[in-house]
């Protein structure tokens, strides 16, 4: 949260407040300034799906499979931890 | 073998190998890239979490799910990683300033001069064809360490702001702080790599 002058805001400054306004951590009235500059500016609006479109596909990646080698090596490692138990 | 994590902790508590087999396969490759940020070589980050996996097996008995087991091995890896003291010539607490868009493409008044251009829908097909995925983590490898860090807990990880404060013993502010800067820096890398893909 942080306070902004109560002029409108410029795109340089939209830009900056992007996560604030996905994480929900804008104040009221500046997510109402922010709101009010999008409505008014397709390229924050364009940047502001493109912030969206990056957490989207970072989202995306999965963990890689382990190999059947790496497997077995884990296999082991649990064994010896059973062992040490004994 | 498939079950959520508790699942898995359960039958792991009760000896099942296939259980810890299972919870590797989930976490490996994150953690390796979390570790790999904090430690200088892919060598020392398998060692940092071969250690975590190990630590999280003597620790089952002690573990009293206040946590999600998620949160709990990643902090167990970030405490391991931080121990072995590699990482204290990079603790650097404050957040970089640097803004999330080069001010060379804004004008004098903040307006766009340069602004954004078109990738969703390169993204997108490039993303259907299948194999972005490897591009996606270079792209991510490209970020300054402490951004890279958050991104992947929040981004790819998918925790809540909480945990990834919990996991890496930063305050609020500057986790928000840290996921603004990766995240920006990582909308203009997607940028560029799809400069002139129409």
């Amino acid at each position: 949260m942080r306070l902004l002058p109560r002029r409108d805001l410029v795109c340089q400054q939209a830009v900056e407040l992007v996560t604030d306004y996905l994480e929900g951590t804008l104040s009221r009235r500046d997510r109402r300034r922010f709101e009010a500059h999008l409505a008014g500016c397709p390229h924050c609006t364009e940047y502001l799906a493109q912030m969206s479109e990056t957490i989207r596909l970072t989202g995306h990646l999965e963990p890689e499979d382990l190999t059947p080698q790496q497997q077995d090596e884990f296999i082991d490692l649990y064994r010896r931890w059973r062992s040490e138990q004994e | 073998m498939t079950g959520s994590d508790g699942e898995l902790l359960t039958l792991l508590r009760s000896g099942d190998e296939r259980a810890f087999v299972s919870l590797v396969q989930r976490y490996q490759g994150p953690m390796l890239r979390l570790a790999t940020s904090f430690v200088p070589s892919q060598a020392v980050a398998e060692e940092v979490v071969q250690d975590t996996w190990l630590a999280l097996l003597r620790g089952l008995d002690a573990f009293e799910g206040r946590s999600s087991l998620k949160t709990w091995l990643f902090s167990i890896l970030v405490n391991q990683a931080r121990t072995t003291g590699m990482r204290e010539h990079r603790t650097v607490p404050v957040p970089d300033p640097e803004p999330a868009v080069d001010p060379a493409r804004f004008d004098a008044s903040g307006s766009w001069a340069d602004p954004p251009e078109h990738w969703i829908e390169a993204a997108e097909d490039r993303l259907a064809a299948g194999k972005f995925a490897d591009r996606i983590r270079e792209l991510m490898d490209e970020l300054p360490v402490r951004q890279r860090e958050v991104v992947i807990l929040r981004d790819v990880e998918e925790m809540s702001s909480e945990e990834v404060c919990s996991v890496l013993a930063i305050s609020d502010g500057n986790q928000r702080v840290l996921l603004h800067r990766g995240r920006s820096r990582l909308r203009q890398l997607f940028e560029h790599e799809f400069r002139g893909v129409r």
